[in-house]
This record gives C-alpha cells, structure tokens and sequence, in this order.
C-alpha cells in the first residue's frame, strides 16, 4: 500500500486514537459490569471489596434457577427443530425448483426482517386466539408457557439457520453431488455422504446461532411467556425494571459468559476441527478439505 | 432445474423428448416441495397465520371493558395514529433513530477506514474485538449501561469527583441514544469495513496525486465509492432503532417513550389492541421498504 492512502502524521495519531475510543466504548461498560458484579456492596457503583455472595445468590435463587433451565430446554429444543427444518428448506430452495418456491422464500425471509415487537404482538394474539380455540372446541385448557414460548423461537429460528445452511449450498459445487447420483447412488446416499458432511459446517453454525438468539431473546419470549413458565433473559429483564441490584449484575456476567463460550464454540468447530478433536468434528473437516476422497470412497464400495 | 437433480436415467430421457423432460421435471418439483414441506407448513401456522390475525385485529374495534370487537372492520385504528400523542411518539421515535444512524456513521466510518487500512493480521484482530460485544446478550450490554449511568453509578461519581455537580443522564433521552448506538454501533462498521477494504485505494492515491486536498478525495473519492457500505450499515442501524423496546425500556423514562414501548403498552396496560395491532402493522410496513431498498442497494453481498 502507497504512502499517500496510509493515514500520516497527525491524522493517523487522531485515528488511532479514535479507534482506541470506540475501543473503550466498546468494552468499558461489559468491564464495569464483570468488576462491580464482585463488589461487596449492595450500591453498585462503589468498590465494597471482594465477594462471591451474589454467584452464591445466583444459585440460590429459586425462581432464576428454574428460569435457567427453561431458557435451557427452551434453547436445546428449539434448536433441534429448527436445524431439521431450516436444513430441509435450504436444501429444497437451493437444489430444486417446485410451485410456490418464490413465495416460501420471501415467507422464509420475513421473520429475519420484522421488528421484534410486531413479532411478539404476532405472538400475544395468535396465542390469545389460538387457546381460545382449542377451549372452545376440544374443551382444553392450555395456558402460555413452555409450549408456547418453543413454538415462537422455532418460527424466528427456521429462518437463520435456513439462511446460514443456504450460504454453505449456494458455495458448494454440485458437481460432486451429480458425480454421486451418475455412479448410481441413491439420493439418500448421495445426501447422507456427500451433501450433508459438506454442509455439515453450515449446519453447525445455524444451530450455534439459532441457540444464542433463542438463549437471548427478550422481547418475543416475554409475550409468549405465561404464568407456566418464563426464561432467564425476560426474568432479569423484570429484574431490572425494579431496580439495580448486585444480583442482576452476577447473572449478566454469567449471561455474558455464556454468550462468550457458545462464540468461542462456533469459533473453534470453524477454525480448529481438522487438528484433533472429536471424530464428528474432524470428519467434517475432511469432507470439506478433501471431499474427493468421500467420493471415491462411493465408487470402490 | 438444476442439473444435480437429474438422474442419469432421467437425463437421457430429458435428451429424448420434452415428454420425459417434463416428467423429470414435475419429479424434481415434488421432491423440491416435500423437503420445504414441514418448513412452509410450520412458517404458515405459526407465522403467516399470525400476521394474517395481528392484520384483523387492526382493522377492529375496542369496546368498553378493554377487549376486541372483531366484527365490522373499520380504520379507526389507523386514524388514530395521526392524534397528537401518537404523533409525538412516532416523530419522537423517527428523530432518535436518524441521530443514532448519524452517530454511528460518525464514529465508524474513520474507525473503518483506519481498521481497512491496516495488515491484514491487525485487520482480522480489529474485527474480531469489534465481533466480540456485537454477539454478547443484548438485554445485559443494556443493563451495563444502566449501572453505569445510574444513581451513584461510576458515571455519576466521576463528574462528581471532576466537579462538575451529580450528573444524572440515566432516564433521559441521552442515556436511550448512548444505548442505542452501543446496541447497533458493529451493524454499521462491518459493512461499513467491507466496502472500505473492497476499493481499489489506488484511487485515493491518484486524486492525492492531483493535488487533491485531503477533505476532497474524502468527499469525491472515497465517501462516494463506499456509498454501498453507508447505505447498508444506515438501514441496518435505522430499522431496529426505530422499533427499539429493550434499550428505551432500561435507559430511558416516562418522557422518553418510544414507538415498541408504546406498541407493548396498547397490549398489557392500556388494552387499545387495533391501535397497538396497526403501530405493529406501520412498523413492520417501514421495515420492509428499507429491506427492499438494501437488497436493491446490493447490501446483500457485503
């Protein structure tokens, strides 16, 4: 790179500078938040010392403990379903073309796109209307709460992880796939075999984001939510509307945590799968890498 | 069709006659619409269906106890939007949104620009400590804002401290732009850094060449060129600004309401449904034509 496009002089020293800035926004407040959340002190903005009541207190807690592990069988279920689904429907947008193929992708995109709050008004009422019915026919009295809140996190899920398998298609040659089906293999060998352990990657960074959107959601969640059960995100969210408490402060930093693990999860399966690892992990490295080896494999079966 | 679903046999056959062709292809139309089966059908159920009811009640009216008539469809809800309170509400919401779009864009595009013109190791490095906040909980990068800004906060002590009084922005409008540019700030340096890094910068050094200031290739070269990056990163700051709930609900006040609050309070306090339903329609309406014009903008490939 010329000398005249890198920044000199005192512009490269404001740049700098500025970079260091949005830096320190950046990262500041999550820094004050994980500090503080050791405080012992009920204000949180004073230094009252080292303790680790408020993990303890975490712990302790009923009601957080319950909402943790619905937002946890909410998250994993979720997930399971939405891969399947989002998995099937890349698969068919992007391999074939059927009748009502442009109306499925647009309705496919829809959930991405919309504001969190129509979605969760989306939610409230077919949920109003939809229990009003099943009272009413089948005489079945269903309230929000597990059900309901799985239900609306599979109807935003489908969508991102269809999206990120759809990436992973669109890049992938089909040759392999036609070299497959011309050696006489069946479609469900062609797909279990040369298809699925090349998407495998994409399929594994759907489901890594379908389970952090579903363990973050907020909005959506809470108006899907009932008296049944709640997740631990609408939980803390009326937490906070209370007031500030040290408590709050140790479980975001566990939220943070957990967000932070799942990232360096997905990181990792990305960049690090080939070196060890778990045989699921390193062979869809290698049907990545060497993906003619698979296919040959087929042929001299 | 795509070829890789063609059989062999079924290839020979498309070879044949268009009567074979056509066979293959109605074979490949089916299978194309079985496997998008559970999806369509679930997306229909649990999310056409939906819109299609938020839509109805729209057009319905509310009666006295607070719950929905939904026969005899009418606009009253949607001329309610135009009454003064609501039209604080959505000018008030409008105005948040461009100022956090424009602050955004201020503090990201010379920290694109600087982060583009790095190696490529710093590069990767820069982008990852940008990666980092962006996919950290939404609801807890708020909360921290909350106990810094809050009473007897850090914030609070250090203007304290540096004397300048006890300051207090949480509750205010202030404290709800500061939440929302921090919520949406790496929405706008990503593609603001893709379009950046993608121009030839052999340009900027040719207009430098020319004796041009360092301000005009700014203006006639640069800024022009990354048009794509700035169009991209304004929608993707813009639409959920606009329709933000978390970030005006933890940092701001009862002054401070905006749109998605007020949505949510026509459903759990004020029980006023086709208005709530109608807002949830006209934000939905805002947030397509901004996708539309993101798609044509070529958004999509950055």
């Amino acid at each position: 790179m010329s000398s005249t496009v890198q920044p000199r002089g005192t512009t490269k020293i404001a740049l700098s500078v500025h970079s260091w800035l949005v830096y320190i926004f950046f990262f500041a407040p999550i820094f004050v938040l994980i500090v503080f959340s050791f405080s012992d002190d009920r204000n949180v903005g004073r230094w009252g010392g080292f303790t680790l009541e408020w993990y303890q207190g975490f712990f302790d807690h009923s009601q957080i403990q319950s909402a943790v592990w619905v937002s946890v069988r909410v998250a994993l279920l979720s997930t399971v379903i939405s891969v399947v689904l989002g998995t099937l429907a890349a698969l068919a947008l992007e391999r074939f073309k059927f009748r009502g193929r442009q109306v499925f992708d647009a309705l496919l995109y829809l959930p991405i796109i919309i504001p969190d709050v129509t979605m969760a008004v989306m939610m409230l009422l077919f949920f109003a209307e939809f229990f009003e019915l099943l009272e009413a026919w089948f005489n079945l009295d269903w309230q929000k709460g597990f059900g309901s809140i799985t239900i609306s996190h599979i109807a935003f899920n489908i969508s991102f992880v269809s999206v990120v398998v759809r990436a992973r298609l669109a890049g992938m040659s089909e040759v392999l796939e036609e070299a497959a089906l011309d050696l006489y293999a069946t479609r469900w060998k062609t797909f279990r075999y040369v298809t699925f352990p090349q998407i495998m990657p994409g399929v594994a960074g759907g489901a890594l984001l379908a389970l952090t959107l579903s363990l973050d959601d907020v909005v959506v969640t809470q108006f899907a939510a009932g008296p049944g059960a709640t997740t631990l995100p609408v939980f803390v969210f009326g937490l906070i509307r209370r007031g500030v408490t040290p408590l709050i402060n140790a479980t975001s930093v566990l939220m943070l945590a957990a967000s932070v693990f799942l990232v360096a999860l997905s990181l990792a399966f990305q960049q690090f799968s080939g070196r060890g690892g778990r045989p699921l992990l390193r062979g869809a490295r290698e049907a990545v890498s060497t993906p003619n080896n698979q296919i040959k494999k087929e042929i001299y079966q | 069709m795509t070829r890789a679903a063609v059989r062999p046999e079924e290839q020979e056959a498309a070879a044949a006659t268009p009567e074979y062709e056509k066979a293959a292809n109605r074979a490949a139309s089916r299978r194309g619409l079985l496997l998008s089966l559970p999806a369509y059908a679930y997306l229909v159920l649990f999310f056409a269906v939906p819109l299609g009811i938020v839509m109805i009640y729209s057009f319905a009216t509310r009666n006295r106890f607070g719950g929905t008539d939904l026969s005899g469809w009418n606009l009253e809800a949607y001329r309610k939007l135009g009454e003064p309170i609501v039209r604080d509400i959505l000018f008030r919401s409008l105005w948040l949104a461009i100022l956090t779009t424009l602050i955004c864009l201020a503090v990201s595009y010379p920290f694109a620009y600087f982060m583009a013109t790095r190696t490529p190791l710093l590069r990767n490095v820069m982008l990852v400590f940008v990666m980092i906040p962006f996919w950290t909980n939404f609801l807890v990068r708020n909360y921290a804002w909350r106990v810094l800004l809050g009473n007897d906060g850090l914030f609070t002590n250090i203007t304290e401290a540096i004397g300048l009084g006890e300051r207090e922005l949480l509750f205010t409008t202030s404290a709800v732009v500061i939440g929302l540019v921090y919520g949406s700030l790496p929405f706008m340096v990503l593609p603001l850094y893709a379009s950046i890094e993608r121009i030839d910068l052999s340009l900027v050094e040719a207009s430098r060449d020319l004796y041009a200031s360092g301000f005009q290739t700014f203006r006639r070269i640069l800024f022009p060129l990354s048009m794509p990056g700035v169009i991209a990163g304004s929608i993707l700051v813009f639409v959920p600004s606009l329709g933000a709930y978390v970030t005006p609900e933890i940092l701001g006040g009862a002054k401070t309401t905006l749109l998605g609050s007020y949505i949510v309070t026509q459903f759990l306090t004020a029980r006023n449904w086709p208005v709530g339903a109608s807002l949830s329609f006209v934000l939905m309406a805002v947030m397509l034509v901004a996708t539309v014009v993101y798609f044509r903008t070529g958004g999509r490939n950055l």
